[in-house]
C-alpha cells in the first residue's frame, strides 16, 4: 500500500468529503464550489475547505476558468473548478500488484497473437460472473446498478430511446493505455458475456479518449 | 510551428488475397476508416498508390506484405486515431484478417515537417527497429522518443 493511497483513503473517511467526492465524480466534468455546496446543502466556505483537502491528497484536480460568460474588467476572477484527478490511487491490504501481472500477461498475449483465446476466455468469465449474481439484472435499470458496482460508472446518454449506455470509467484504464487492442477487446467480450442473459441488449465498440470504449444499446428489433 | 512530424509504417500479412470474400470485413472498412483518418485532428498525410485511395495494391517489401504509411503532427494525434476511434475495432478483429507476426510490425519515427517519408526510408526504419530495438531513430508506441527539437533522446512513454 502506498502512502498517497493511505492519505486518500483516510481523507474519504470524513462523510461530507465522501459526499463531495462522489458528487464531483458523478458530474463527470468541472464543478464549481457553489454547485457542490448546493448539492450537499452545506455552507460554501466549509465545502471549499473540504474540496481543497481532496485536491491536497490528489483525489481531485483544480482548473481555473471564468464560468459566467462575462468578460473584461469587472467580470471577476476565474472560478476554481474541481474534477476527478487523472491519477490512480490504490489501497490494498496486504499489498498486491495485479497491474504488473496484467502487463506481463498482456505482453505475452500480443507476442502469441492469442486474441481469440483471450476473447473467448473473457466472454466466459463475463458469463460466469453473470451466473454468480444473486439478483440478475432483467432490464436496463438493473444493468446500470450492476455496472455501477463493477466500477464502470454508467450513464444513459439518451434515456428517451433506451440508451445507449456509456461507461464513464474504464476499470482497466492503465492497462488499456499500454495495450489498447488487447485490453479493449477483452473488456468488450467480458461485458458481452456478462450481458449474455439479457436478451435485448447489445454491446459494441465506441472508442473515445475520455471514457471506456464499450457502449451498450437496446437492440432495435425488440 | 511544429518542426517535426511523426511518421508511422505498419506492415501486415493478410490471411487471404484481398479480393477473397473472407477479407470483405476488412476491405469494406477501408474507405470509411481512411476517411476517418483524413479528418482526424493532427493528420498530415498517408501514402496512396497512384490512382488509388489506399495503399493496398502496393507491395514494396514483398508480395505478401501489405503496408500502411502515414504522417501525423504528434504522437498523441496518431495514438488517439489508432486506439481511440472506430479504428480500434479493426485492431480488435485483426486476427480475422491478418496473420500474427513474431516480428515488430509497426515503426514510428520523427521527420522534419517540411518533407514526407519515402517507402525506402520507411523500410529502413522498420529494419532498424527490428535490428536494434526502440531508439530515437526508429521506435514504438510503448517505447517512444521525444521529437529531436526537444533535445533529448530519453524514452518518453506516452501518457495520453
Amino acid at each position: 500500500m502506498t502512502e498517497p493511497g493511505i492519505d486518500a483513503a483516510g481523507t474519504l473517511a470524513e462523510p461530507l468529503r465522501r459526499r463531495l467526492y462522489q458528487y464531483v465524480v458523478d458530474q463527470g466534468g468541472d464543478v464549481t464550489r457553489a454547485d457542490a455546496a448546493e448539492a450537499v446543502g452545506e455552507r460554501r466556505s466549509l465545502v471549499a475547505f473540504h474540496l481543497d483537502k481532496l485536491v491536497e491528497v490528489g483525489l481531485l484536480e483544480v482548473t481555473r476558468r471564468k464560468v459566467s460568460g462575462r468578460e473584461g474588467p469587472g467580470s471577476g476572477r476565474p472560478a476554481k473548478l474541481y474534477r476527478r484527478a487523472d491519477r490512480q490511487l490504490s489501497v490494498q491490504l496486504p499489498p498486491r500488484d495485479y497491474e504488473t501481472a496484467a502487463r506481463v500477461l498482456a505482453e505475452a498475449i500480443e507476442r502469441l497473437g492469442a486474441d481469440s483465446a483471450l476473447h473467448s476466455a473473457a466472454w466466459e468469465e463475463g458469463a460466469r460472473m453473470a451466473r454468480a449474481l444473486e439478483d440478475r439484472p432483467e432490464d436496463l435499470d438493473g444493468l446500470m446498478a450492476l455496472l455501477e458496482r463493477l466500477g464502470y460508472e454508467p450513464v444513459r446518454e439518451d434515456p428517451t430511446v433506451g440508451g445507449p449506455v456509456r461507461l464513464r470509467n474504464c476499470p482497466f484504464h492503465v492497462l488499456a493505455r499500454d495495450f489498447p487492442a488487447v485490453t479493449c477487446g477483452m473488456n468488450l467480450e467480458l461485458l458481452r458475456g456478462l450481458l449474455s442473459g439479457i436478451a435485448d441488449l447489445s454491446t459494441h465498440m465506441a472508442p473515445s479518449p475520455e471514457r471506456c470504449c464499450v457502449a451498450i444499446s437496446k437492440n432495435k428489433n425488440c | 510551428m511544429t518542426e517535426h512530424h511523426l511518421a508511422q509504417l505498419n506492415v501486415a500479412i493478410p490471411n487471404h488475397p484481398m479480393d477473397d470474400p473472407r477479407m470483405a470485413g476488412f476491405t469494406e472498412m477501408l474507405d470509411p476508416i481512411n476517411a476517418l483518418a483524413d479528418s482526424s485532428p493532427g493528420f498530415v498525410w498517408r501514402f496512396r498508390s497512384e490512382g488509388s485511395n489506399d495503399a493496398t495494391t502496393e507491395r514494396p517489401f514483398g508480395p505478401d506484405l501489405l503496408i500502411n504509411l502515414s504522417v501525423w503532427e504528434s504522437l498523441e494525434a496518431l495514438w488517439n486515431f489508432t486506439y481511440r476511434s472506430e479504428h480500434l475495432d479493426l485492431l480488435r478483429r485483426r486476427r480475422e484478417w491478418f496473420q500474427h507476426m513474431e516480428e515488430v510490425h509497426t515503426v514510428l519515427w520523427w521527420l522534419p515537417a517540411t518533407r514526407l517519408p519515402s517507402l525506402d526510408e520507411a523500410g529502413e526504419r522498420l529494419a532498424h527497429l527490428r535490428a536494434h530495438g526502440p531508439t530515437a531513430h526508429a521506435f514504438t508506441f510503448r517505447t517512444s522518443f521525444a521529437p529531436p527539437s526537444h533535445g533529448t533522446t530519453r524514452p518518453s512513454p506516452i501518457r495520453p
